[in-house]
């Protein structure tokens, strides 16, 4: 997807009396931005910020996609929890978007999309039938029938086994590729591997973090990979202590 | 429960009202034994039959209007904060009255006939129902609530397609509720003032001296209750079968 914007973030977040966190955040765009930081910090709180949804705050500041243009309607987003409608067949689950904002579900696209995530075959079968990797990609399948250039993800796959874990971060690296997407992660592993660009979010500071010099998808093996995710636990183990 | 069991815990309540009636020797008209109930069953069966159906009327549409009314209170009151701030304090006070003392007046309102105790059981029924329902609609995850604001749903269509749903085994839990308290609604109005039903029979029969008359419509108004719990029973395990994906609706 081409002419995906990236997103300006400036500004300081308050709960009442105490500052949640100051941010300068660029997010570039048609990239992978992985967003670290310790619990509580506010990682998920900037991205429900962006979209719009309650934080139990107040920002103080601006938030701008890079193009001009305002981020509403176009940024899709994927939970850690599956968030699928029990009651829904899988296909129907993938184009509830459709449904909420009361237009007649695309119910082919819908097919193509469960194709696309390896799924064609369960189609009409409810959730509840589903494994947890199976769920998360019916849900991965739901965000990209939104069509949205910008995709933001909070933690979505640290409640798989490892292995689901890291077929899910390729499926999602190749599906997503080319839109602006901004991970929510607490795994160093995860954002070694996807990210363009590594965000280190602490109470008074956001730092970019050096990414290997090799391209993203990384290779899980590769020397480099293995010891930028080294480098980055260490600091992250830094700014907990 | 299986059938089994069932008719084997009938047996025995039969069995004990036996001993009772031999033990303490009281006369038929103070508490008649089992087998003269069924007598007096048998050969008032066009009678008995003529008003249990009117009971059953009054309590199917109590049923059926209090929940329609209840169901479009939740929902109303799970779309707009204004009006939950407004009517929740009205309907928890309405349940302050009782609603058995307003039975002479709904009598002196809606007549003799049906209509007082159709409208009797929809006032029984209509709180529980809404509440329940009301209950189920605002114990939403919050996620779904996110996800979907992100994909720009209006709050009727979040309504429809998530809310409503997911709150079914809830309206499911509000109907058992409404199946037992329905036909105690209706009787009570027939009690007050009426010339057709169960609740009149068992009047009737009881200033007659008629007393195992009394006992049987008392025990076809247990059945009445019994199988409309049963069927109720159903539907809601069916309504939450379904919100959990693991049936048709």
């Amino acid at each position: 997807m081409s002419g995906s914007p990236g997103i300006t973030v400036k500004g300081q977040h308050r709960l009442g009396a105490r500052v949640l966190f100051n941010t300068d955040l660029h997010i570039p765009g048609g990239q992978w931005t992985c967003l670290l930081g310790r619990s509580g910090v506010g990682k998920s709180t900037i991205l429900r910020l962006i979209l719009g949804l309650d934080t139990g705050g107040v920002f103080h500041g601006s938030f701008d996609a890079t193009d001009g243009d305002p981020l509403t309607g176009r940024i899709s987003y994927m939970a850690q929890s599956d968030l699928l409608l029990p009651w829904l067949s899988v296909v129907d689950n993938i184009c509830i978007g459709g449904r909420l904002r009361g237009e007649v579900p695309w119910i082919a696209r819908a097919r193509d999309l469960l194709d696309r995530v390896g799924l064609s075959g369960h189609a009409d079968q409810k959730p509840a039938t589903l494994s947890g990797g199976m769920r998360q990609r019916v849900a991965l399948a739901r965000t990209l029938f939104e069509d949205r250039p910008i995709v933001f993800l909070d933690e979505p796959f640290s409640a798989l086994d490892a292995g689901t874990r890291a077929d899910m971060q390729e499926l999602a690296a190749e599906v997503l590729q080319g839109r602006t997407v901004l991970l929510v992660t607490h795994d160093p592993a995860e954002a070694v591997r996807l990210a363009h660009q590594i965000t280190v979010l602490s109470g008074q500071e956001t730092q970019n973090w050096p990414v290997p010099d090799t391209t993203a998808l990384r290779d899980i093996n590769a020397k480099e990979t293995l010891a930028s995710q080294a480098r980055l636990l260490a600091h992250l183990r830094g700014i907990a202590a | 429960m299986k059938i089994r069991d069932t008719v084997l815990a009938l047996l025995i309540g039969i069995g004990l009202w036996q001993v009772l009636v031999g033990i303490t020797g009281a006369p038929h008209f103070i508490l008649p034994s089992p087998w003269r109930v069924a007598q007096a069953a048998f050969k008032s069966r066009v009678i008995i039959a003529e008003n249990a159906w009117v009971t059953t009327v009054e309590v199917l549409l109590g049923l059926l209007i209090g929940t329609l009314l209840g169901v479009v209170t939740a929902v109303q009151l799970a779309l707009s904060r204004t009006a939950e701030r407004l009517m929740l304090p009205i309907l928890v006070f309405t349940q302050a009255v009782p609603v058995f003392a307003l039975a002479p007046l709904l009598t002196l309102w809606f007549g003799y006939g049906m209509g007082s105790k159709i409208v009797m059981a929809v006032l029984i029924i209509y709180f529980p129902v809404t509440s329940a329902f009301h209950d189920g609609l605002m114990r939403i995850d919050g996620g779904y609530r996110d996800l979907s604001i992100s994909m720009g749903a209006g709050k009727w269509n979040f309504m429809r397609h998530i809310q409503i749903p997911q709150a079914l085994p809830s309206l499911g839990t509000g109907l058992r509720l409404a199946a037992v308290y329905a036909p105690i609604g209706a009787v009570i109005g027939e009690w007050v003032g009426a010339s057709r039903g169960l609740g009149y029979l068992m009047l009737l029969a009881n200033g007659r001296a008629k007393i195992d008359l009394m006992f049987a419509s008392l025990i076809v108004l247990a059945c009445l209750t019994v199988v409309l719990h049963i069927s109720v029973g159903f539907l809601a395990a069916r309504l939450t079968r379904y919100a959990q994906g693991t049936g048709a609706l």
